[in-house]
């Protein structure tokens, strides 16, 4: 097997750790580190990609990567600023009982 | 060099999977920080060190901090008792079965893809030519960067301030 395919798997695996965490989990917090961890998947995808690719001269994948930390950073700014508001209205963060639009 | 990368596997999806598990949400996201940091490893596996330091200063450094700032600010009352258990084990098993079925099907993709043969040399990438790839091709997705950023911190300020007024009250 060639590495870029292993490393494909790996990415895989932490994509699907992060799916089912994402979907199990009743805690705010906990899906979005899921979803963290879901693009994380996507950031090794892409330096596999630079790596072991068929052209690697370019520094093409590692921009892509830093870029992509950098919009996950400002997603999870947003999203615990999300979740410390919906403990504000319902001193709760389980997403079962975020039943309301209106505060 | 593959054993190497498998060690640095099974560090990066157990700690993953056991801080998805756990219950404890400061466990889960100490965990989280151990997973990060097999991130990070793997970056440098791959000959991509600038990287590999960006994701220990934002994921390890930063992200895990505001985890615990908003896992330690997010406490359940004390007075509101242990939380009732998720919806049974239904919910539970079919998440599970979601993340397994998709995980599979990603993976017979890649195992049935030819991939063409890799480069063995890695590619040689210093940090000088990747600051002047930045700063000259890609200058202007930095700058979109730098406004993202700066507005989603607003934003997360704005959303997390306090309502004040004179209609408001606690809902505590």
């Amino acid at each position: 097997m060639s590495p870029l395919a292993i490393c494909l798997l790996i990415s895989c695996g932490l994509f699907g750790v992060g799916l089912a965490g994402a979907l199990c989990r009743g805690n705010a917090i906990l899906v979005l580190l899921g979803i963290e961890l879901m693009l994380n998947a996507a950031n090794l995808n892409f330096v596999a990609f630079w790596r072991f690719g068929p052209s690697p001269s370019t520094a093409t994948g590692v921009v892509f990567v830093l870029f992509g930390i950098a919009v996950a950073a400002a997603e999870a700014a947003v999203g615990l600023a999300l979740v410390i508001a919906l403990y504000r209205h319902q001193r709760s963060v389980r997403l079962a009982e975020a039943v309301r639009l209106r505060g | 060099m593959i054993p190497v990368l498998a060690a640095i596997a099974v560090l990066l999806l157990g700690a993953a999977a056991v801080a998805m598990a756990r219950r404890n949400l400061i466990h889960s996201a100490l965990w989280l920080v151990l997973a990060w940091g097999g991130v990070a490893a793997f970056y440098l596996w791959a000959g991509a060190e600038f990287l590999a330091f960006a994701q220990v200063l934002v994921y390890v450094g930063a992200v895990s901090m505001v985890v615990l700032f908003a896992v330690l600010l997010t406490r359940p009352r004390p007075g509101a008792g242990e939380a009732p258990a998720a919806a049974g084990p239904g919910r539970a098993i079919a998440g599970l079965a979601v993340g397994a079925l998709v995980a599979a099907v990603i993976a017979r993709a890649v195992l049935a893809t030819p991939f063409s043969p890799a480069a063995e040399a890695a590619p040689a990438l210093t940090t000088r030519r990747l600051g002047v790839e930045l700063m000259g091709a890609h200058a202007g997705a930095l700058l979109v960067a730098g406004v993202i950023l700066t507005v989603a911190l607003l934003g997360a300020v704005v959303l997390a301030a306090p309502e004040s007024g004179p209609g408001r009250d606690d809902p505590a």
